[in-house]
C-alpha cells in the first residue's frame, strides 16, 4: 500500500510556494516518512523555523508549527523543549538562516545537547531574498552579492557541529530521498541534539548563476558527488575535492541530554525539600 | 526620626551584612530602612560601602544627604567614601587599618578609634565576626536602634549554629564602645 | 552569610531585582530565559535558584536575542515566561519582542534601565529607555509598560505585569532602573492566595475545531498551548484568524487594529496612577519610577514653603495616561516634568495637554539621579 502523507500535511495550503524542482519538497517528504517511521504523533510534534524558503515548510505540516524570526528558530525551540521536554521538537532551516544569522544559536544548542533535531536544507544560497551568497556558498561561485565570484571560504556544517559538541551529526542529499528519511529517522531517535545537513538545490538562485539552471541536472550533479562516508574516506586526497561524504558523520551516546539533566536537578531539589520538611 | 549610616571597607560582604542587620533591627522597631550598596563592575578587592537610611516614615529619596554614622575599616574606603558626614555625626574607624588625616579628629565631634579587627581576632579568633563586632560598637555609639532589636536581628540572620558566637562578638563591640562613650574616651586603650 | 533569602524576619530586606524574581515566581512564572547584563543580572541569578525548586525552568541563553526567543517559545507551549535585561539587551531583544506582539504570546520583559546609548553607563541608573519601550520594535503595536517606584509596589506590579500579559495576550514590560534594582528596602511578600492571579483564557473547543485567533467573542482570542491534542500554526507574518499568513489588506488592517483595541478599549483595567498631595495642587509634577520618589520629597518641601505642589505618578506609563494628564490641567496651573533622561516622556505630556499651559522640563544625564532639590528648584521657578 502506498504511503499516506495526508495525516501530516495541511493539504488546503497547497500548492506550495517553492519553485518547481526545489529540493525542499524532497526534504519535507523525507521528514514525513521519518515522522511516521519514528512513530511520532503529529500532535506531539512542534516544527520550528526561521525565515527563508526552507522556513516556509512548517506551514504545510499539520502539527504545531512555529515560523519565527530570521535565524532564531532554535531559541524558540529551546523554550518549547524546556517547558515540554516530553514532546518532539524539530527545527528546519536554510543555510543562511541556520549558519549565518542563526549561527550562535546553532552551536550553543549543540553544546547544551538539548534534544532538538535541526535539519538544514543547504542550497548554498539565500533563495528568498534573491540569491545572495551564504556561509556555505562555495569559493568562487557567483551570487547576487558576489558578481565576480564568492571571495569567502565556506563552512563545512557537519564539521562545525561536531566541533560544537552535537551528539548526532549526519549529512544527506536531495538526490536520495530514501537515504534522507533513514538519516532523519536516526536523528529523531537520537536522545540529544541531532543535526542533519541536506545538500540541496536552488537551481533558481544558485543554479542560474552557476550554469545549473535545470533542477534535474542540478540534483543529478549533487547526487553524483555524494559518496557514503566510508567510500569517501577511501578516496585519494586529490579526488576528495570532487565529492562529499554522506551518512552519519558522528554519534555520541554518552553525553547527558540537557532537559534530562535539568529534570534531575528539579527532582534532587524536591527530594532535599522533602527531607528538610521531614527533619522539621 | 531620620538616620543615615554608611558602612565602608575593602572587599564588601561583611559590611553589606552589617547594613542588612541594621535594616532588620529597624524593621523590628517599626521603622523603615533603605540600603544601597556600592555598585561597580569590579566589587572584589576595591573599596566598597553600603548606605542604610533609617526613618520613622516611608523613605522617599533613597540616597544619603548627610551621614549620621560612618564606619571605615580601610584607608581606601575612608578616603573614597568619607564625605557628607555631619559634623556631629559618629565616625568609627579601626586605627590599625585607617590612616586618619589628623584634621579629621578635629572636624568630627564624635570620632572613635577602635581596633575592631584586633579585637575580633583576640576575642573571637575568626575574622568572619568582624561585622558583628562593628555592629555592636555602632549600636552602642548611636541610638538609631535598640540593643535588643539589633541582637534579635543579628540572631535571626546568623547562620545556624553560629548564633551564640555572633551574640558574643556583638557584645565585644558593644561593651567596649559603650564604656568609651560613657567615659568620654574616643581612642580605645587596652 | 549575606544571603538575600528568607533568613530575615517577616519584613524582607531585598534588593529590587530580588523583589522582581520573588514576585514573578509568586505570580506563577515557570520559565525564565536570560542573558547576563548589568544591572539586571541578579534577577536571572535569583530565578536560576528559585525556578528549579518550584518545578520551573531557567536557562541562560547564548545571547539576548535567544533569551527573548526562548521566552516566546515557552509561552506558546503554555509557560508563564519572563526575561530580564537592560537597555543594550532590550535593543537586541526588540525583534523577537515584536514577534511576541504579533503572535500574541503573553510574557514579561523586565528592563532595569541604565545610561546609554550603546554601552553607556552600565552600573548607573537612567530612565532613558521609555521611548524604546514604546516604539523600539518596528511596526505598529500597543505597549503596556509599568513603572513602580517602591519595593512593596514593585512586588505587586510584577504580579500585575504577569496578569496583564496573560489577560491581554501580549508581552508586558516592567521598567525599573539601577536605583530600584539595587536598592534594598523592606518588603512583606503577601500570602499566596491574597492577591489575584490571572491566567490566560484557554479555548475549550475540541482540537479539530480550534482556531488560534478566534475573535468571535471579543478582541482577545482564547489561547491553547501547543500539544495535548492541539496543533496550530504560528507566524510572525501578518496572519488571519487561522494563524496563517495573509496579505489581504483589509484583513491585515483589521487584525492590527484589533491588537490596538486590546489596550485602547481596556484602559480602565490597565491604567494606574498614584496621586500625591494632588487634590488641591496648583503646580502639577508628573514623574514616574525612581525619580518620582525624589519628586515626592520636592512636593512635600514645596508645600512647607507654601507652594501648593502635587504629584501624578503613573504606575502604567504605557499606554500613556493622556486623558488624565489633560484633565489635571483643568486644576493645576503649571506642569513640571522631571525625568532621568534628556527629555522623552515630556513629549507625551506636551501632546496630552490641550491648552498652552507652561510645561517645565527637568532633565538629567550622567548617572547621578535627580535630587529632590533639583525638582524643588523647578517647582519654585514656575510657582
Amino acid at each position: 500500500m502506498a504511503f499516506d502523507y495526508t495525516p501530516y500535511l495541511r493539504q488546503e495550503k497547497m500548492p506550495h510556494m517553492w519553485c518547481p524542482g526545489c529540493g525542499i519538497g524532497i526534504v519535507v517528504k523525507a521528514m514525513i516518512r521519518a515522522f511516521s517511521d519514528a512513530n511520532w504523533d503529529p500532535r506531539d510534534i512542534a516544527v520550528v523555523s526561521g525565515i527563508g524558503c526552507t522556513s516556509r515548510a512548517p506551514g504545510y505540516l499539520n502539527m504545531n508549527t512555529l515560523h519565527t524570526t530570521h535565524g532564531r528558530a532554535i531559541s524558540f525551540a529551546t523554550g518549547i523543549k524546556m517547558h515540554r521536554p516530553d514532546k518532539h521538537i524539530v527545527v528546519i532551516s536554510g543555510d543562511g538562516d541556520a549558519s549565518a544569522i542563526g549561527g550562535n544559536h546553532l552551536i550553543h544548542a549543540a553544546r547544551r545537547n538539548i534534544d532538538i533535531t535541526v535539519i538544514v536544507n543547504n542550497n548554498n544560497i539565500y533563495g528568498m531574498t534573491g540569491g545572495q551568497y551564504s556561509p556555505t556558498t562555495p569559493l568562487g561561485a557567483r551570487a547576487a552579492t558576489a558578481p565576480y565570484g564568492n571571495l569567502e571560504p565556506s563552512f563545512d556544517l557537519t564539521k562545525l557541529l561536531i566541533g560544537a559538541g552535537a551528539t548526532f551529526v549526519a549529512r544527506g542529499q536531495a538526490g536520495n530521498g530514501r537515504q534522507l528519511s533513514t538519516l532523519m529517522k536516526k536523528a529523531f531517535d537520537h536522545k540529544g541534539f541531532s543535526f542533519l545537513e541536506v545538500v540541496s538545490n536552488c537551481h533558481t538562485q544558485f543554479g542560474r548563476r552557476n550554469k545549473m539552471a535545470d533542477p534535474m541536472n542540478m540534483i543529478a550533479w549533487i547526487n553524483d558527488r555524494a559518496k557514503p562516508l566510508k567510500k569517501y574516506e577511501e578516496l585519494g586526497e586529490s579526488q576528495k575535492d570532487q565529492y562529499f561524504p554522506v551518512g552519519v558523520m558522528h554519534e555520541d551516546l554518552d553525553r547527558p541530554e540537557y532537559t534530562e539533566t535539568y529534570q534531575a536537578l528539579i527532582d534532587k531539589l524536591a527530594e532535599q525539600q522533602k527531607e528538610a520538611a521531614a527533619a522539621k | 526620626m531620620h538616620f543615615e549610616a554608611r558602612f565602608s571597607a575593602v572587599g564588601g560582604q561583611g559590611i553589606i551584612l552589617a547594613g542588612t542587620i541594621l535594616a532588620d533591627a529597624s524593621h523590628i522597631l517599626g521603622l523603615h530602612a533603605a540600603g544601597s550598596p556600592t555598585y561597580t563592575a569590579q566589587v572584589r578587592g576595591g573599596p566598597t560601602k553600603v548606605d542604610v537610611i533609617v526613618d520613622s516614615d516611608r523613605i522617599l529619596f533613597p540616597r544619603t544627604a548627610a551621614i549620621d554614622f560612618f564606619l571605615s575599616l580601610a584607608t581606601k574606603s575612608y578616603l573614597r567614601f568619607g564625605d557628607n558626614i555631619k559634623p556631629d555625626g559618629v565616625v568609627l574607624v579601626d586605627p590599625n587599618l585607617v590612616e586618619v588625616p589628623a584634621e579629621d579628629r578635629e572636624k568630627y565631634k564624635n570620632f572613635y578609634e577602635i581596633p575592631i579587627i584586633q579585637l575580633t581576632s583576640d576575642h573571637m579568633g575568626r575574622m568572619v565576626y568582624t561585622s558583628a563586632v562593628s555592629l555592636g560598637a555602632m549600636v552602642a555609639l548611636t541610638d538609631v536602634v535598640t540593643e535588643d532589636a539589633a541582637r534579635q536581628a543579628l540572631k535571626t540572620r546568623a547562620p545556624k549554629g553560629t548564633e551564640m558566637y555572633n551574640m558574643k562578638a556583638f557584645s565585644v563591640g558593644y561593651d567596649i564602645a559603650a564604656k568609651m562613650k560613657e567615659k568620654g574616651e574616643y581612642v580605645y586603650s587596652m | 552569610m549575606g544571603s538575600f533569602t528568607d533568613t530575615g524576619g517577616d519584613i524582607k530586606f531585598w534588593p529590587g531585582n530580588i523583589v522582581v524574581a520573588e514576585a514573578a515566581v509568586a505570580a506563577g512564572c515557570n520559565f525564565f530565559g536570560g542573558y547576563p547584563i548589568t544591572p539586571s543580572s541578579e534577577i536571572a541569578a535569583h530565578m536560576a535558584m528559585l525556578l528549579p525548586r518550584n518545578g520551573g525552568h531557567f536557562i541562560q541563553m547564548e545571547d539576548e536575542i535567544a533569551a527573548m526567543g526562548s521566552v516566546v517559545g515557552a509561552s506558546l507551549a503554555g509557560a508563564k515566561s519572563m526575561t530580564a535585561t537592560s537597555g543594550p539587551g532590550l535593543s537586541l531583544k526588540l525583534e523577537n519582542l515584536g514577534f511576541g506582539y504579533i503572535v500574541e504570546a503573553p510574557c514579561v520583559v523586565v528592563n532595569v534601565m541604565r545610561g546609554g546609548p550603546s554601552t553607556g553607563l552600565p552600573t548607573h541608573p537612567s530612565q532613558a529607555d521609555v521611548m524604546q519601550a514604546r516604539w523600539g520594535t518596528h511596526g505598529d503595536h500597543p505597549t503596556i509598560a509599568l513603572t513602580p517606584s517602591f519595593h512593596q509596589e514593585l512586588y505587586m506590579e510584577t504580579i500585575r505585569a504577569f496578569n496583564l500579559a496573560e489577560k491581554f495576550r501580549m508581552p508586558v514590560l516592567l521598567l525599573i532602573d539601577e536605583v530600584i534594582g539595587h536598592l534594598s528596602e523592606g518588603v512583606v511578600p503577601p500570602e499566596p492566595g491574597s492577591f489575584e492571579i490571572i491566567n490566560r483564557i484557554y479555548s475549550d473547543v475540541p482540537p479539530e475545531d480550534f482556531v488560534p485567533y478566534d475573535t468571535s467573542n471579543g478582541d482577545i482570542p482564547p489561547f491553547r498551548p501547543y500539544f495535548d491534542g492541539y496543533r496550530w500554526h504560528t507566524t510572525g507574518l501578518n496572519h488571519d484568524h487561522t494563524g496563517f499568513p495573509t496579505t489581504i489588506a483589509k484583513d491585515v488592517e483589521a487584525d492590527e487594529r484589533r491588537h490596538y483595541r486590546k489596550v485602547t478599549e481596556h484602559r480602565d483595567e490597565i491604567d494606574k496612577i498614584e496621586w500625591f498631595l494632588a487634590e488641591d495642587a496648583d503646580i502639577g509634577v508628573f514623574s514616574f519610577g525612581s525619580t518620582a520618589r525624589a519628586a515626592m520629597v520636592a512636593v512635600k518641601q514645596a508645600r512647607e514653603m507654601g507652594i501648593k505642589a502635587g504629584l501624578m505618578r503613573p504606575l502604567t506609563l504605557w499606554p500613556f495616561p493622556n486623558i488624565q494628564v489633560n484633565e489635571w490641567t483643568n486644576q493645576v496651573k503649571k506642569l513640571v516634568v522631571p525625568e532621568f533622561n534628556l527629555g522623552q516622556i515630556v513629549y507625551e505630556v506636551e501632546r496630552s495637554v490641550h491648552s498652552d499651559m507652561p510645561i517645565k522640563r527637568i532633565t538629567k544625564a550622567g548617572g547621578v539621579p535627580i535630587a529632590p532639590a533639583e525638582i524643588l528648584a523647578g517647582i519654585e521657578e514656575v510657582a
